[in-house]
């Protein structure tokens, strides 16, 4: 560190020392997240919504399909846990400028981490564990692959 | 042509247009009121006042208990930074004219800092994240001439250098009213000055300061500030700039 002369006026009380700093991987994190969020959102809406026949392509089968390709399943995961945790600093940060309450600031938070943790752990399972071709279905509904039931 | 005009017009006594404004401006006086208050008062304007002239206006001839800060009436002193319709302006610098003269003109003090009295507000906390981030030259040498610089970097951060410290900018920012800690745009705005000066050598050490919870993080880019600034410094590409170079852990 550089060398100091004699400040002009009293001493700054000494900072906290240099740990992990949440903030500042909070900042980073939202700014990275963001950028790959906007092509993983495009991609999902155009595939979903435009490519092929459009909207009206949407049905059991056709999300079934896609969770059983490995390629879908990665992108959903991703697009679930950046675009969640994504959301929830967003409102985490909300919270820290709006709620002044001590007590409701935990509350808020802690109930925002909870409902994060549940939506990350069940939507993660539902994207790996999904089944595309449930016993006993109509064939007319499930996807193309599916030995017909 | 133009001159003539000028040349005539000291000997040919003018009427000079006047206009009505009426200003509602939010009184508070500790000793007397539990709540603050909007007051209205009509004054007699000309087309080349400013709010800071309607409210010496009003102190002179209506209402002596008006109380408000200034100091050198012309946008140099930063004392009179005041919400003017809902935006944190200098007093000495808002022509009437330019505001909508049909619609009464709402006056309050800035908002985040303690009020005190009408206009006044208590600029301790303002001053003291000022002060934290050592707005000063901190170099280890004492050379016999002056510390040279190139014009390159000067401009480096001329744009910061233009701050009066009116705390325009920091009442005006949406995460300094309701959080106490954060440094605020000024005290930002002030350590860039330091932190992009070649001469400096203390940078790191703001850099530290502001790498905090409550430093340039929790700058939201709301832009509030720059669009407050009397001396149009763009503080929050500064505020950026400064997070870009706490990033890079040197300026
Ligand atoms: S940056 Fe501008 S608005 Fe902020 S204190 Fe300085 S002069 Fe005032
Ligand atoms: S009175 Fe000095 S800046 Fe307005």
């Amino acid at each position: 560190m550089s060398a100091t002369i004699e400040t002009p006026r009293a001493p700054q009380p000494v900072r906290r020392q240099r740990r992990f700093n949440f903030e500042k991987w909070g900042w980073i994190y939202m700014r990275a997240s963001g950028v790959v969020l906007v092509v993983l959102i495009f991609g999902h809406l155009f595939v979903n919504l435009f490519a092929g026949e459009g909207v009206k392509a949407i049905d059991f089968a056709f999300v079934g399909g896609k969770l059983s390709q490995p390629f879908w399943q990665i992108w959903d995961t991703l697009l679930l846990w950046l675009a969640l945790i994504h959301g929830a600093n967003g409102m985490r940060t909300i919270v820290n400028d709006y709620a002044s309450n001590r007590l409701l600031r935990v509350i808020f938070k802690g109930a925002l981490i909870a409902s994060a943790v549940v939506l990350l752990v069940l939507g993660t399972l539902v994207i790996y564990t999904f089944d595309p071709c449930p016993a006993g279905s109509p064939a007319n509904l499930l996807p193309s692959f599916c030995p017909a039931g | 042509m133009s001159t003539a005009v000028l040349d005539n017009s000291p000997s040919v006594p003018e009427v000079i247009p006047t206009f009505t404004a009426t200003l509602i401006i939010r009184r508070f006086d500790p000793e007397v009121d539990d709540e603050p208050r909007w007051q209205d008062f009509d004054v007699e304007m000309r087309g080349t006042d400013r709010i800071l002239d309607a409210l010496h206006k009003i102190k002179w001839e209506q209402d002596g208990s008006l109380t408000f800060r200034r100091s050198c009436a012309h946008g140099v002193c930063g004392s009179d930074a005041m919400r003017i319709n809902g935006r944190n302006r200098l007093a000495c610098k808002t022509l009437i004219k330019d505001l909508d003269i049909s619609k009464p003109i709402y006056v309050e003090a800035i908002k985040g800092l303690p009020l005190e009295k009408d206009l006044i507000v208590n600029m301790d906390p303002f001053f003291e994240s000022f002060k934290a981030v050592q707005p000063f030259l901190i170099a280890s040498s004492k050379p016999d001439k002056e510390r040279l610089q190139s014009p390159v970097e000067r401009a480096r951060f001329d744009d910061t250098t233009k701050c009066i410290l009116c705390a325009a900018c920091t009442s005006s920012c949406p995460v300094f009213w309701t959080d106490g800690q954060y440094f605020g745009p000024a005290a930002i705005v002030n350590a860039h000055r330091f932190i992009f000066d070649s001469r400096d050598e203390g940078s790191e050490v703001r850099l530290d300061i502001l790498n905090d919870q409550e430093g340039v993080w929790r700058c939201r880019t709301t832009f509030n500030c720059t669009e407050a600034c009397p001396r149009g410094i763009q503080v929050t590409q500064a505020i950026a700039e400064v997070k870009a170079a706490v990033l890079r852990g040197k300026p």
